[in-house]
């Protein structure tokens, strides 16, 4: 691989930048691998990934129906944060932020991870105690977090109005580590760490089969042909159901869409990235200048990819609330992704009914923070076969015993 | 130069002249001229800088597709960004200022990065800015941010307001060119409800612009007749510069109509936002030309043929005095024509095609105008204006033939349809070889709620680029719509005979390396040939990986000029045919659409509904500093004078506990049920039984979900042997109803039980306090004494003349009553008791003290000890779990093994050694860490006060091992990261005995 | 943005006035189930990309739950019925078969 540098791009631009290589291989499908992640979004190609870096399985190939980092690895409003509730979501959120802060050097692609700050807004007194506990439970897990007063917030965000005659700010949580990445970068920074590993990105080839033998995984039937597989991970987010279902089993999720807008680019205006739960609504500023927002998810299952208009006039009557002067900004584009949700709105890292087969979804709303940390612990798991510590609570079974990783409660937010 | 003619513009109003300013300058304008047409009659080619490399940009359209001419419009509070100026309408005292420059549009440091563009091709940033790792944050970061986003920031709130409006349509017909007005027109006679928008302030579309004549008549007159017609149907409603932004599922439209957009400060919402609900769509959005690609087409004066000639007609502007066409088809001649018939020099036509024949070719012939065929631009020569072109043949590598001097260069590279509204909900395209386009595949259109197709495609949007197939379109599309032939004939229109088009996507079409470099297809992001090209080349071969890798149509006109050219481009690079490589999606909304006209009227005060209690006017006009809960707002706590408002409640809970206090409790969920099954139904919604409750009296009753969480609690009350009341929290009233309705209607849906939430019908007042029952007595009128009303029942009657049904019930462990009245008396209850009550020394209390009270006697607090995750079980509330019932909800859940586990966190109380109150949150740390190395724990506080009665820090929470560890001193967190030390108490600090209740 | 037609009231209810209740026809198991039933009464859910049948409570209009047939993936409905209802009607089962033939049935 020709490594990315200032110096490559001014070699490059003598002869045209005719000379730059593909960032990765078109491969055709092999007979067999020793591992296959259905699924080229975020979080499978950090699988892939670190099964290579950390594991040291190579022989992995990608399979993507469409094409890589085209789901809601692409369609995520990209905020990155740690500051989460429950012990088993603040260790692997965490590891994600920590990885997450190394990524463009580890991958020599800048994903831009931009840890600008995050506030988590608090607008009842009942939200303010859901903040002040997660400020306690993040000291015990080792996750940096402060709560800070109304005035601390609008001299970080100077464009809010704090005295909002409904809901006044109270306070904040904030995690001055998170932040916002560069969504597609990272999908791509990974495929071609991945592609430069040997391993086989395979796009436009979808998967219509699982071949199992004696209740084992052997290997998938796609639209290219049958191709052998040791092990197996299954990292489809909103398709999981289908693919669990090709498998023979049944997963604890719902499908739902999830929207997104920005506005037109302006000049810098808000630095921090600002979450408003108690009115729902969600802003940050990209470099491009564009306001990124996202709010609500719709109530019915869904695989459109469109969602229903009123979240999005939802949404912006709480921001334009909580920010006055975006009122006479424009939306230039809408757009949702299909969420998968399950029982208790936390994922799902595990061992499946199916020996050798592994699952990764139920990421909800809030996967693209994760990416990291979700691939790590999504690669211990299938390469020695049993979760490492990061995964262990995440299994599929915790349903049955009502041990549930409920991030809602409180004030906390499962995003 | 550009300027205004002295004759022509059929749009604009020579008797009205309108002043306004750009960039501080005074300039003159008409009425009917929108900004980018008064701009360029004061010879103002040059109105922005781009994204990227800053280069000078000037007017390209004249419509919606405009890349580069956006302004920041307005001062202060009506001060707007980005605003496009091709669709803004012309008002006198506009003003309106360049963007993206510095220190200004002539002069602009930023286009450094045009200097150096070689070394910022696409992606250039994925690839460095990697070492060293802080910079990119640091340094990097808020170099691009700041010489990225375009307009100013807005610094003010907005001073307009914006309304909601709705429609309902069998028919919706977008566009109000012939094609939409014929489609309308067939529509209406058949008897359908019809609406037709327009986008702009005038009907017609480009028919009139384009000399088209229907039924032997101009385009103009058919256009008027028509428009007048169809507003003197009933079934009709017509609406101009109205936008469709966006077709959503099962028929929902939403479109964004301008009302005061033109006249700011009229008292008029700037903006309606339509939200439409239809049958079916009629999208006759016509098309947009494309421009052609070749080395300088981004340099100002350099446009697109048919914005030329829309100036030209509209608004008596020519763009120049010489202007070269250059073309691809025969449409551009028109632009041709209508520029020699003003009087303009047309040095040449460039006509990349081989041979030219027809009507239009043989008329500009005839006028004198030169054509070259089978030639192409090679470059434009000029800096911040087109000074000349470079000519080449279109076959070649670029060697130049001939240079001609020109100051505007009209392009075209054919024409796209318009199908933005037609794909938004799932519709699919076909690529059209002849005409280079894809259009609308009306077999693949997107469906509605009975899988029919909702979208129709007519005229112009549905590909068919000449009036006499265009009007017929339009009647066929009204009749696919309607599900039946409309009986209308469309109009005639004569056209003149056009040649085919030539699919042109470089020019000249071996240009090497270092003329793709200047060939601009996305202007406002500065994405050239040569980007797509590199994107290609390095496998971001999906057509959104090049979008994204490029930024190719992301900019403020998504792609309308620059998508089709992209896309073909990158087909070329990738050896593929243009219909395999696809197209991006196309996402609402199809312009930028006002983020506060999306918002609406819902803004301060109203940003939400506000519920209010009978007695919120008194809570507002006597101190109270309120706090929301759910849409409520209650009293936190009445404030006097300046008192903080923890010396408002520890008053407030001091008074209630030594003479009287009251609470305003209507906003407590009170549900009804009633009926013969009404006992066995809350059997199962309720932990206990409820059906033994003996009429008259009252009950405490916990309700868990089906997982067994406990998700509400209340007192039930039976009215009557088949009645009961049940009171619930003030967030749970209408989930709980819900909840209710839901298992009586899809689970026992053969009990006889109705329910009615009643929450609003009642006010309901606390009266706490050991002198609460003189305060009664004083009222008169109902026997409140220990022995006719005892602790937990309730009696009916009349209180001071009000009717009223008093409980007696506390939450604050006083002698307590709540009195319920209808809602229309309960402000005069509570007045009558605040008057009556002052020689008791009768103050109100908020919530807050109420919180505090119910902690101090060891109440939990749905919300506060629950989160969700807690069963009664854990709150030592097994008392209030029957062991007899075979069934309740939530039952079967608490069965579960980590919910029936010893080892789960139960209640107790807490005491720090020192007095001090725990902090909110805090947890009990344990020994050592857990496998992913996170200190484990043991526990957590619930609530925690400092008790104003016990003049000492209080806490409940939940503890390893319950009440079991009373007595031992445990630590809970400090947020500085200290720790406090708390013994492990009962958690009924007050009155443990229940004696201050009993009396 | 949803029109559901209520088959009590005979409204086409907009989205905005309906309340959705997740996959229809679930039989509750209540005390004494066993672990696995218990489960999947709780969290299995089909999640069917294509035909769904699913509770919708009219909540700001007539106030009464019904059930829906709709596809997940085009939005199309095929039809609503009253909540007390058992199993798909066997007409709805048919008109869902007509108009999509490889569906494997409720």
């Amino acid at each position: 691989m020709k490594r990315y540098s200032v110096f490559a791009i001014a070699r490059q631009a003598m002869s045209y930048h005719q000379g730059w290589e593909r960032a990765w291989r078109a491969p055709e499908p092999k007979k067999e691998y020793d591992a296959i992640i259905i699924g080229a979004g975020g979080h499978g190609l950090a699988t892939a990934y670190y099964l290579g870096k950390n594991h040291g399985i190579k022989n992995v190939a990608i399979i993507e129906k469409g094409w890589l980092g085209g789901g809601n690895t692409g369609r995520n409003t990209t905020i990155i944060r740690s500051n989460y509730l429950q012990d088993p979501s603040a260790a692997i959120y965490d590891k994600a932020l920590s990885l997450y802060e190394t990524l463009s050097q580890d991958l020599n692609y800048n994903v831009m991870f931009s840890p600008r700050g995050l506030l988590m807004l608090a607008q009842t007194h009942h939200e303010v105690r859901g903040y002040l506990r997660t400020v306690h439970a993040n000291q015990l897990q080792g996750v940096s977090t402060e709560w800070i007063s109304p005035a601390k917030v609008k001299e970080l965000v100077p464009i809010m109005n704090i005295d909002g005659p409904r809901y006044p700010v109270l306070g904040a949580l904030y995690q001055k580590r998170g932040g916002t990445a560069r969504h597609d970068a990272v999908a791509w920074g990974y495929a071609r760490a991945c592609s430069d590993m040997g391993m086989d990105i395979i796009q436009q080839t979808e998967v219509t089969g699982v071949r199992t033998e004696g209740g084992v995984v052997r290997g998938v039937e796609t639209t290219k042909g049958y191709i052998g597989c040791k092990k197996l991970g299954i990292v489809v987010a909103g398709h999981s159901g289908q693919v669990a279902d090709m498998a023979g089993f049944r997963l604890p999720l719902e499908a739902v869409a999830l929207q997104a807008l920005v506005s037109e680019p302006i000049k810098p205006t808000i630095d921090v990235v600002v979450m408003a739960n108690t009115v729902h609504g969600y802003m940050s500023q990209s470099d491009k200048g564009e306001l990124v927002i996202g709010g609500g998810t719709d109530s019915f299952n869904n695989y459109t990819q469109r969602g229903s208009f009123h979240h999005i006039e939802e949404t912006l009557r709480a921001l334009i609330e909580t920010f006055p002067i975006i009122s006479r900004l424009k939306m230039l584009r809408q757009w949702g992704g299909i969420v998968d949700m399950t029982g208790d709105r936390s994922p799902l890292i595990s061992k499946t009914p199916v020996g050798n087969c592994f699952i990764n979804c139920g990421w909800g709303t809030g996967g693209f923070k994760a990416i990291p940390g979700s691939g790590w612990a999504m690669a211990e798991l299938m390469a020695k076969g049993e979760p490492g510590p990061l995964a262990a609570d995440f299994n599929m079974w915790r349903f049955r015993e009502g041990q549930f990783i409920d991030e809602s409660v409180a004030a906390g937010v499962a995003h | 130069m550009s300027t205004r003619l002295s004759k022509g513009g059929r749009l604009i109003d020579r008797t009205k002249p309108q002043t306004f300013t750009f960039n501080g300058k005074s300039m003159a304008g008409f009425a009917g001229d929108t900004l980018a047409s008064a701009l360029l009659a004061n010879d103002q080619m040059l109105v922005g800088r781009s994204f990227k490399y800053h280069r000078p940009r000037g007017i390209v359209g004249s419509g919606p597709e405009e890349p580069n001419a956006l302004v920041n419009l307005g001062t202060g509070a009506r001060f707007e960004p980005n605003q496009r100026t091709t669709t803004t309408e012309l008002f006198s005292g506009l003003t309106a200022t360049s963007q993206n420059h510095w220190p200004s549009l002539e002069f602009d440091v930023g286009v450094v990065n045009n200097y150096v563009a070689r070394f910022l091709p696409a992606g250039f940033y994925y690839k460095t800015f990697i070492h060293p790792r802080f910079a990119w944050k640091h340094v990097f970061e808020p170099i691009i941010r700041q010489s990225a986003g375009l307009g100013q920031v807005p610094k003010e709130a907005d001073a307009d307001r914006y309304e909601y409006a709705y429609g309902f349509a069998d028919i919706l017909v977008v566009g109000g060119g012939i094609a939409g007005l014929q489609a309308a027109l067939a529509a209406a006679k058949a008897g359908a409800r019809v609406t037709v928008l327009e986008q702009t302030a005038h009907f017609g579309g480009r028919a009139p612009v384009d000399g088209d004549v229907i039924d032997g008549k101009p385009a103009e007159e058919w256009v008027k007749a028509t428009v007048q017609a169809l507003s003197a149907m009933e079934n009709v409603t017509v609406m101009a510069r109205t936008m469709a932004v966006g077709v959503y599922d099962h028929g929902y439209v939403l479109a964004e109509e301008k009302v005061a957009d033109h006249t700011p400060g009229d008292g008029r919402p700037k903006k309606r936002m339509w939200r439409l609900r239809v049958g079916k769509i009629i999208t006759a959005t016509g098309a947009i030309e494309r421009p052609l690609a070749f080395a300088g087409n981004d340099i100002p004066g350099v446009m697109l043929a048919a914005a030329v000639r829309d100036y030209v007609v509209n608004h008596g502007v020519s763009v120049g005095d010489r202007t070269v066409v250059v073309t691809n088809n025969d449409d551009a001649y028109r632009t041709a024509i209508a520029l020699k018939e003003a009087g303009l020099e047309v040095p040449v036509i460039l006509d990349a095609r081989a041979a030219v024949s027809g009507d239009l070719h043989a008329k500009a012939r005839a006028l004198g105008i030169r054509v070259e065929t089978g030639k192409a631009v090679v470059k434009v020569k000029g800096g911040k204006r087109v000074t000349g072109v470079a000519i080449g043949a279109q076959a070649g590598e670029g060697s130049v033939l001939e240079e001609v001097a020109c100051d505007a260069v009209a392009m075209s590279g054919g024409w796209s349809p318009v199908v933005h509204l037609f794909s938004h909900c799932g519709g699919k395209l076909n690529w059209d070889e002849a005409q280079a386009h894809f259009r609308p595949d009306a077999n693949r259109a997107p469906t509605n709620q009975n899988g029919e197709a909702m979208v129709y495609a007519a005229g112009t949007a549905n590909g068919l680029l000449t009036g006499d197939q265009v009007l017929a379109d339009a009647v066929a599309a009204a009749d696919a719509a309607l599900g039946k032939a409309s009986g209308v004939a469309a109009a005639s229109v004569t056209v003149p005979a056009e040649g085919a088009m030539l699919p042109v996507w470089i020019m000249p079409q071996g240009a090497g390396p270092a003329l793709k470099m200047k060939m601009w297809l996305d202007y406002q992001n500065d994405v050239k040939v040569s980007d797509v090209q590199l994107a290609a080349r390095e496998g971001y071969t999906s057509v959104e990986h090049t979008k994204r890798y490029t930024t190719l149509g992301m900019a403020t006109d998504q792609g309308k000029l620059s998508n089709i050219n992209g896309l073909a481009v990158l087909a070329n690079a990738l050896h593929e045919d243009i219909p395999r490589v696809g197209t991006t999606t196309f996402r609402p909304p199809y312009t930028p659409v006002t983020l506060g006209a999306l918002a609406g009227e819902s803004r301060g005060e109203i940003f939400q509904p506000l519920r209010r209690s009978p007695i919120h006017e008194w809570h507002e006009a006597h101190g109270a500093y309120m706090e929301p809960v759910g849409l409520w707002r209650r009293p936190y706590c009445f404030t006097r004078g300046a008192e903080s408002h923890e010396a408002s409640v520890h008053r407030e809970i001091l008074n209630t506990r030594s003479n009287v206090g009251l609470l305003d409790a209507s906003t407590l969920g009170k549900i009804i049920v009633k009926g013969p099954d009404a006992g066995k139904f809350l059997d199962m919604l309720y932990t206990n039984v409820m059906s033994n409750l003996g009429v008259g009296k009252c009950r405490y009753g916990l309700m868990c979900s089906e997982q067994g969480f406990l998700s509400d609690d209340g007192v039930v009350v039976r009215l009557s042997d088949d009645t009961w009341l049940c009171h619930t929290t003030t967030g749970g009233a209408d989930r709980i109803h819900g909840w209710m309705e839901d298992w009586l209607q899809c689970e026992w849906w053969d009990w006889q039980v109705y329910t009615a939430n009643v929450t609003e019908q009642y006010a309901q007042i606390a009266v706490a306090g050991p002198k609460a029952r003189q305060l009664l007595e004083k009222l008169g009128g109902m026997d409140v004494s220990k022995a006719a009303l005892p602790f937990m029942a309730f009696s009916e009657g009349s209180l001071g003349n009000i009717p009223a049904r008093v409980h007696r019930i506390s939450f604050s462990g006083e002698l307590s009553y709540e009195i319920a009245v209808p809602a229309s008396h309960g402000l005069a209850l509570w007045e009558r008791l605040i008057e009556a009550g002052q020689e008791f020394g009768v103050m109100p209390y908020g919530t807050e003290a109420m919180h505090i009270m119910r902690a101090e006697k060891g109440f939990i607090m749905i919300g506060d000890e629950t989160d969700g995750t807690v069963i009664p079980q854990d709150l030592n509330l097994g008392w209030a779990i029957s062991k007899k019932k075979a069934d309740y909800l939530g039952k079967r859940g608490q069965e579960r093994n980590y919910l029936a586990s010893p080892d789960r966190w139960k209640l107790a109380g807490f005491e720090t050694l020192d007095g001090s109150v725990i902090e909110d949150g805090a947890y009990i740390p344990a020994v050592g860490n857990n496998p992913n190395g996170q200190g484990n724990t043991q526990g957590r506080v619930t609530s925690t006060y400092h008790s104003p009665t016990l003049g000492k820090g209080i806490a409940m929470g939940l503890i390893h091992g319950g009440l079991g560890r009373m007595g031992e001193v445990v630590e809970f967190t400090k947020m500085d990261g200290g720790r406090v030390k708390a013994r492990v108490v009962d958690p009924v600090f007050y009155d443990k005995e229940g004696a201050r209740n009993d009396v | 943005m949803l029109i559901l037609e209520c088959p009590y009231c005979g409204v086409k209810a907009e989205e905005t006035e309906l309340a959705n209740g997740g996959e229809a026809h679930l039989k509750r198991f209540g005390p004494g189930s066993a672990d696995n039933d218990f489960e999947s009464y709780m969290f299995a859910r089909k999640n069917p990309k294509g035909v769904h049948f699913e509770r919708w409570r009219h909540s700001y209009g007539c106030g009464k739950w019904f059930l829906a047939a709709r596809c997940t993936a085009t939005l199309e409905v095929f039809g609503t019925y009253p909540a007390q209802t058992a199993e798909p009607p066997a007409d709805l089962q048919a008109k869902i078969k007509a108009k999509r033939p490889d569906w494997k049935g409720y």
